[in-house]
């Protein structure tokens, strides 16, 4: 056997586990919790009061107009001298979430404000309450239009967790980086590490069709309005 | 037992509804006619509070409800009004992620909270009487216009409102399929169900309509029995409106 496969395939065991004891749960913690304060945010600023859509807007442009690992970097090394201390995993989970939080913000209210002001007054004339509206009748239609963005979004989350190794996370990337250190096989390592974000991303976009193939199942959208 | 008095229409400057009064009787088929942009479907969206009038009164059966500027509605208020009435739209809006019997059964599962399966029997039978039936697990993308609008109409008779709104029923439809649910209102009517409806549809008015409003820039220009005042319009403007309707059918056009 090659020194490099049989470099690769010792490796593997260590890789996959930090992927499945951190990558994973950081990606999928991080990504729920975000879709819920972007559900929030967009709400806010589709329907809220003036000065809570202005705090939200502020939230937003901040988010998404600084890197993340500086985000990254703030919450866990500076926040320290702010009096607040947070293990390495739960600051990387809040700043994934924040960020994940500003960017599918932007998506739900455009999937939102796609829904046609008919499909409203329909569920209003047959007595809906508002919220009732919104549960049963827009989401529903803007999610099935959200889901191509907002895998995207979930498909850089998966490789952006990599920058959790700078905030010492020992995620996927850190564990090859901790053999990198003492092997001295930069190349082989990282070519691995590259194979197995390459193969998650290809997992997940295959799980995106199926959800898109189901969710079509309706028909197209235009053809029902005629 | 549907009464709107005095009711007015704002949209910033633009005054739609000029202090409309319109009194329409249990089991009768209200027509509102006339000109685009003379307020017909504001009128009719005022009566289930899709636009919130800006002054006036509104009854429908024992609810009743005032209007005043600058006053916003209770919203409770407003779902007490809305309650008592159904609406069918000129695009038809059936929820394209649900089946036609699921489109029927929504407001009996959702708002009246109906267990699943009693409200599943009742919209079946709804179907039925629109002859849709054979569609019930159709998705509404898989149906004509003609289909869809009176799958609509099922939803929108579903739980039972004392009037049933229509917004230019047919005219986006091409004749034939108009026709279609030009036979299911027409049925409904012999029923004694209430409707009031907004259309530009002739056949639709004198087929079936006992009462017509002849509505021009925000007023009520004439109103009366349908069959005398499509036979014998008083007023000048309505003649000739009338004439324009006749011309354009009988000229093939979609009315």
């Amino acid at each position: 056997m090659p020194h490099w496969l049989q470099l690769m395939l010792e490796s593997l065991g260590p890789l996959l586990w930090a992927a499945l004891v951190f990558t994973t749960p950081l990606t999928l913690l991080s990504f729920t919790f975000g879709l819920i304060v972007g559900l929030g945010v967009a709400l806010i600023r589709l329907f809220g009061p003036k000065p809570l859509v202005a705090v939200v807007r502020f939230y937003v442009w901040i988010f998404r107009g600084t890197p993340l690992l500086v985000q990254l970097f703030l919450i866990f090394y500076g926040l320290p001298s702010a009096g607040i201390l947070l293990d390495a995993f739960p600051a990387a989970l809040i700043g994934f979430t924040l960020n994940i939080g500003a960017y599918s913000s932007e998506i739900i209210r455009a999937v939102i404000g796609s829904v046609p002001k008919g499909q409203w007054e329909a569920a209003y004339s047959i007595g809906m309450t508002w919220s009732q509206a919104m549960r049963r009748t827009i989401l529903p239609q803007a999610g099935r239009v959200a889901v191509p963005p907002l895998s995207n979004t979930f498909i850089s989350l998966v490789k952006d967790t990599s920058l959790a190794a700078a905030i010492t996370v020992p995620e996927m990337f850190q564990a090859a980086q901790r053999i990198v250190a003492v092997t001295y096989e930069p190349l082989i390592l990282y070519v691995e590490a590259a194979l197995l974000y390459l193969a998650m991303s290809s997992v997940l976009s295959a799980l995106q069709t199926r959800l898109e193939t189901r969710l079509n199942r309706y028909g197209g959208f235009l053809e029902a309005r005629a | 037992m549907i009464g709107l008095t005095d009711i007015e229409k704002r949209f910033g400057d633009n005054v739609v509804l000029k202090g409309v009064s319109v009194a329409i009787a249990e089991g009768t088929v209200t027509a509102l006619v006339g000109p685009s942009g003379g307020g017909k479907s504001t009128l009719l969206r005022c009566i289930n509070l899709l636009e919130i009038p800006t002054s006036g009164t509104l009854r429908i059966g024992e609810e009743t409800l005032a209007f005043r500027p600058g006053e916003k509605a209770a919203s409770k208020d407003v779902q007490r009004l809305r309650r008592q009435t159904g609406m069918v739209f000129q695009n038809f809006q059936l929820f394209p992620h649900r089946t036609a019997i699921e489109n029927v059964m929504e407001g009996l599962v959702t708002v009246l909270k109906w267990p699943a399966e009693r409200a599943r029997e009742r919209a079946l039978a709804l179907l039925e009487k629109v002859g849709m039936a054979h569609k019930a697990d159709a998705w509404p993308a898989t149906l004509s216009g003609g289909q869809q609008q009176r799958v609509a109409i099922a939803r929108a008779l579903a739980p039972s409102p004392k009037v049933l709104l229509c917004d230019e029923p047919t005219s986006a439809l091409d004749p034939e399929l108009a026709q279609e649910v030009v036979d299911v209102l027409g049925q409904l009517a012999s029923e004694g169900t209430t409707m009031v409806m907004a259309t530009h549809d002739l056949r639709l008015a004198s087929k079936i309509a006992n009462e017509v409003v002849f509505l021009e820039a925000g007023v009520v220009v004439e109103s009366g029995q349908a069959a005398s005042l499509f036979a014998n319009p008083q007023r000048e403007r309505t003649k000739r409106f009338i004439a324009t309707l006749r011309h354009e059918q009988e000229s093939g056009g979609a009315a």
